[in-house]
């Protein structure tokens, strides 16, 4: 038999065993704690073990289990939250009280819940990978669709009535190409580090709405994209990822909190199911899929949340559902990486993270992508990561390699965070690359002009960054009026436009018609004011109109179901302003 | 009769090596019997084999390879935790040092600790007054959250923690189930004096359990101490429903002494020599503050650390902020122009504030009144660097109407006396009588309705005529 040799935190020793595999999970100790090997020498089998390790002695056997860690996929994923390897919390409080006890053998979904299943196919039907045999309504919004796993396929020889039934009967079976059966329930396993298959991936083409301005115009993000926000403490990053899975219009939200906060943990749970999504009427839970490994919960835990998570997603992506992933934060991922690591006393590469750090954090982002599905349909997953770098320093390891496989980068500046501007993306350092591939869709699900007036409003902010310089070193007082108007319209941008009030019931989420709507009456004030000027209009006559005051209110003051109200505002304009120049 | 272990392999600093052991758990404690006959406390952190290395809390000094017994407990570190530790003092490894002999236990508790399922958190909302016009208005502490305090070397850190444990009380209840857990890592005797003593002079000493590691105490029991402290703190509060407020002073000596640790173990090193899980250890204490679902206690934490060098950046303040809900920062430039609690407002914040404020729980204008005092404050600093290169005359009108609002917001809004109890009402007008000093459309954060009702620049005027009253009443005290 298999004995545990060494302990040193996390981190186990077995000698001398010859039948464990890379990768594969064991049972450790008597008290069964999950593991997952990550080194085989002739010498020594190497284990992390996802719990805590007090307690342990040598001696104490070590099971192999000949399968890799995987996830449970099936019914009863969706408003549910689990740990880093996908454990039910709820559940476990039934069991274990307040605390997360070890050992836990809890399955990871409801076993005794009955679903209303639908079974789509007949005997002598032939089924391949990703085809769907059966479906039940999940959630008010989600309707499951079990798949056949992906390397399997043959012939229906037994399909199940219509009914209610739990996730591990047997629904169909099918007569495999080698003339074994192999009985399918509702639920299927899949290794969590590898990904899922699909037919193809699609090019990009379709926005992630986020009804975020700063995000939607300034840096668009795509579905099947993949985006990082970095920023110090107190930037804002939570709360940037709390906004996007409550206003995404994606179908399936998995959020995995990552070595975070607990009560932020709490905060989202409260939250989701209190707000009412507006396109469904139905609340956000019923979309979401919590993964939660607190800081103080087990690091190698904290290491397989991010690939539960994004396991999860791709089994829903399958479905043919859009899912956003929210990693809130992959530094704390890279740090769970770094500290086994340091256990194992690999030679450590920038600042103490492996060398290996890069490669891990390309096959996560890799993951995400828009696809056609082994079935047929198109799906995506979208992942938006946050990233915390160590003493707001963006040139850190994580940050810059995240950046490397990032097609969208939302940096979040302290200095606006200071000022309480809110969300404190920073318009100067942020980038998406996504533009090109989504202007076709703005140009003709929004308007033919978006695309020209967001060039615009960035051409007005990057002036405004040229001017302040010599602001800075002069003041203002002493500009010719011509670029005092830049500076008074790049405010108007700024607080306006930019800044955004999570806690307004309005301005939380703006749809796209009316943040054009908004470009179009910054742009339009603008044009108007500069040819006042230029008529020698001297510019405190302008500002005494008071557009400009009335501009970084209309967020407020114009309901996002009144675009008319705009049109008014237009023409009041143009009316002020004739009167001016006469 | 348990088995003994006769004499050690190795000594390293404060950990000793052990071979030929057998049916030793990790993280359990041995004790080491010297021949002297005194006694010390040693934790498993390594096994490998038959070799166990053990980690000795009091250190290692006369220890010898042959001059000790040991004999493992079977147990991971317990104390014994009751209702009565309030009132009493214990070292850092949780044995009482007041002469009062031991606890008498109702229960023992696993210093480590379990980690809290985040299902059965309540998410915290009732804030926590502290009469601190700084703190109250601008980064309400909440019960159930965990807000440090980052202060440096001579800033008034410790008056100002002593000021807040004074003056806390919940806001919807009486206070008479509020006790105080103070943990002292690696503190000098004076200050840990200042303390104890502070608390005797306000009475509050009856409902304080004192943890001291004082800075020449050996550095391993440092890591002990707030395990022991939060320990204490999460009975008290989860079993004995009362509400526990946990200030930890220095968190900086705590990192120095867990990097000591890992260095004399052979860790590789992270940032700046601290080892790669700091952030995790870190995490492992901070998250022991919350309310939890069964319980009407709470766990609310205000560590205090001193940053090395004032720099905010360095892994102890970041790694600290990373896991805080918010910081509370001293700035030292006003502590030297003589403002107490010389607070940064604009680089402290409370994360928990948004949801524990406003109507039903302080005053409906609060979180506008807050907002619009961070922004204002954010462009007087503006201002100020404009001033500092083109000088205070050339600003504009606007510009000078805003160095004028930060001078009174630092003079009567941050300023306050150590005995100075605000009521959040007072805080709050204090806040729109300097809002008032502003024209009316700088006040972008606030709306319309409830500036029609409150803007009022008579208000601000109080602050011209007091200023002319101190100017000819100052010469007059001299």
């Amino acid at each position: 038999m298999n004995t545990i040799h060494a302990i040193n935190g996390p981190v186990v020793k077995v000698a001398a065993a010859k039948d464990f595999s890379m990768l594969e999970m064991v049972y450790v100790g008597s008290k069964r704690l999950i593991g997952e090997v990550i080194g085989v020498s002739s010498g020594f089998t190497t284990i992390q073990v996802y719990e805590n390790t007090a307690g342990l002695k040598i001696g104490e056997p070590v099971i192999p289990t000949g399968a890799p860690v995987c996830a449970t996929l099936g019914p009863g994923i969706i408003s549910n939250i689990f740990d880093g390897i996908q454990r039910p919390l709820k559940d476990m409080t039934k069991l274990n009280g307040v605390f997360v006890a070890e050992g836990s053998a809890i399955p990871s979904l409801d076993e005794e819940r009955e679903f209303d299943v639908t079974v789509t196919v007949k005997a002598g039907d032939k089924l391949a990978g990703g085809d769907v045999y059966c479906t039940c309504p999940e959630t008010a919004l989600i309707t499951h669709r079990c798949m056949v796993p992906p390397n399997v396929s043959g012939t229906v020889s037994f399909a199940a009535e219509n009914g209610r039934y739990k996730v591990n009967d047997v629904i169909i079976r099918i007569t495999l190409d080698d003339g074994t059966e192999l009985p399918l329930t509702m639920v299927q396993k899949w290794p969590i580090k590898q990904s899922r298959p699909v037919a193809k991936r699609l090019p990009i083409s379709r926005p992630l709405i986020t009804g975020q301005r700063v995000i939607d115009t300034i840096c668009p993000i795509a579905k099947g994209g993949t985006a990082a926000i970095p920023g110090g403490f107190g930037t804002g990053k939570t709360m940037t990822q709390h906004q996007l899975a409550k206003w995404c219009d994606a179908d399936i939200i998995v959020y995995i909190g990552c070595g975070e906060r607990g009560n932020e943990m709490t905060q989202v749970l409260e939250e989701f199911s209190e707000l009412i999504d507006p396109k469904s009427g139905r609340p956000l839970t019923d979309r979401t899929v919590l993964i939660a490994n607190t800081s103080n919960m087990p690091v190698a835990a904290r290491e397989a949340s991010i690939y539960t998570g994004i396991t999860l997603a791709e089994y829903y992506r399958d479905m043919g559902y859009h899912i956003a992933i929210m990693a809130d934060s992959t530094s704390r991922w890279a740090e769970a990486l770094r500290e086994i690591s340091g256990r194992l006393e690999e030679m450590p590469a920038e600042e103490g993270f492996p060398a290996y750090l890069p490669s891990r954090l390309s096959d996560f982002y890799e993951r995400a992508g828009y696809v056609e599905t082994l079935n047929g349909k198109e799906g995506s997953v979208t992942i938006i990561g946050a990233v915390s770098p160590q003493g707001s320093d963006f040139s850190e390891p994580v940050t810059q390699n995240t950046k490397r496989f990032v097609r969208c980068f939302w940096a979040l500046d302290k200095s606006l965070a200071y000022a309480r501007h809110y969300p404190a993306i920073d318009w100067n350092n942020s980038y998406s690359e996504y533009l090109d591939d989504l202007a076709d869709f703005y140009t003709q699900n929004v308007g033919g002009e978006f695309m020209q007036l967001r060039r615009e409003i960035s051409n007005i902010l990057l002036e405004e960054n040229k001017l302040m310089e010599i602001v800075k070193l002069i003041g203002a007082d002493v500009l010719p009026d011509d670029q005092k108007l830049s500076i008074e319209i790049a405010r108007v941008v700024r607080v306006g436009f930019l800044q955004q009030n999570a806690y307004h019931k309005d301005d939380t989420y703006v749809p796209l018609e009316k943040q054009m709507l908004m470009m179009k009456a910054i742009c339009k004030l603008y044009k108007l004011s500069l040819v006042a000027i230029k008529s020698g209009v001297p510019i405190s006559e302008i500002t005494a109109l008071g557009f400009f005051d009335r501009l970084i209110k209309m967020k407020y003051d114009i309901p996002n179901d009144r675009p008319e109200m705009f049109v008014q505002c237009f023409r009041q304009m143009d009316e002020a302003f004739r009167t001016l120049s006469v | 009769m348990s088995l003994q272990y006769m004499g050690l392999k190795d000594i390293n600093g404060p950990l000793v090596a052990l071979e030929g052991v057998s049916g030793v758990a990790f993280d359990e404690i041995a004790s080491i019997r010297l021949d002297d006959g005194t006694e010390r406390i040693g934790r498993v952190v390594e096994m490998q084999g038959d070799r166990v290395i053990l980690q000795v809390f009091e250190g290692t000094n006369g220890i010898s390879l042959a001059n000790t017994r040991t004999v493992f407990s079977g147990k991971p570190l317990e104390i014994p935790l009751a209702t009565e530790m309030l009132g009493r003092v214990f070292s850092g490894a949780g044995k009482p040092i007041d002469g009062l002999g031991p606890v008498f236990p109702e229960k023992m508790g696993d210093v480590n600790g379990q980690a809290l399922n985040p299902v059965a958190r309540q998410y915290p909302r009732n804030y926590i007054h502290t009469g601190i016009s700084s703190i109250d208005a601008l980064m309400t502490l909440i019960r159930g959250q965990k807000l440090p305090i980052f202060s440096g070397s001579g800033l008034s850190h410790n008056k100002l923690a002593v000021q807040i444990v004074k003056q806390a009380k919940l806001a919807d209840e009486s206070g008479a189930d509020f006790a105080v857990v103070f943990a002292a890592m690696g503190v000098q005797n004076d200050v840990a004096e200042y303390f104890r003593r502070s608390f005797e002079e306000t009475g509050a000493i009856e409902r304080v359990a004192m943890f001291l590691n004082l800075s020449n105490d050996p550095i391993i029991e440092r890591i002990l101490t707030p395990m022991c402290a939060l320990t204490a703190a999460e009975y008290l509060a989860y079993e004995k429903n009362m509400h526990i407020l946990v200030i930890m002073t220095d968190m900086t000596s705590y990192a120095e002494a867990l990097r000591e640790f890992s260095s004399s173990k052979g860790e590789i090193p992270g940032r700046k020599g601290y080892p790669g899980y700091l952030y995790s250890n870190l995490a492992a204490l901070y998250e022991r503050a919350g309310v939890v679902e069964g319980s009407t206690g709470s766990v609310t934490q205000i560590p205090i650390l001193t940053m090395p060098n004032d720099d905010i950046t360095h892994p102890i303040p970041d790694l600290t902020a990373y896991i805080t809900e918010g910081q509370i920062v001293f700035d030292r430039d006003l502590d030297q122009r003589g403002i107490y609690p010389g607070l940064s407002v604009l680089l402290s914040l409370s994360r928990l504030m948004k949801d524990g404020i406003g109507e039903g729980y302080t005053r409906a204008d609060h979180s506008a009144v807050s907002n619009q005092l961070f922004a204002a404050y954010a462009k007087v600093q503006d201002a100020r660097s404009l001033a500092s290169v083109i000088g205070e005359e050339e600003l504009s009108e606007n510009d000078r109407k805003y160095m004028e609002f930060g001078r009174l917001f630092e003079e009567h809004f941050l300023k306050q006396d150590f005995d100075e109890n605000r009521t959040m009402d007072e805080t709050l007008d204090l806040g729109w009588d300097l809002l008032c000093s502003l024209p009316r459309n700088e006040l972008d954060r606030i709306d319309d309705k409830l500036l029609d009702e409150m803007y009022d620049p008579e208000k601000a005027k109080r602050f011209t005529e007091n200023n002319a009253f101190s100017e000819i009443a100052a010469p007059e005290e001299k």
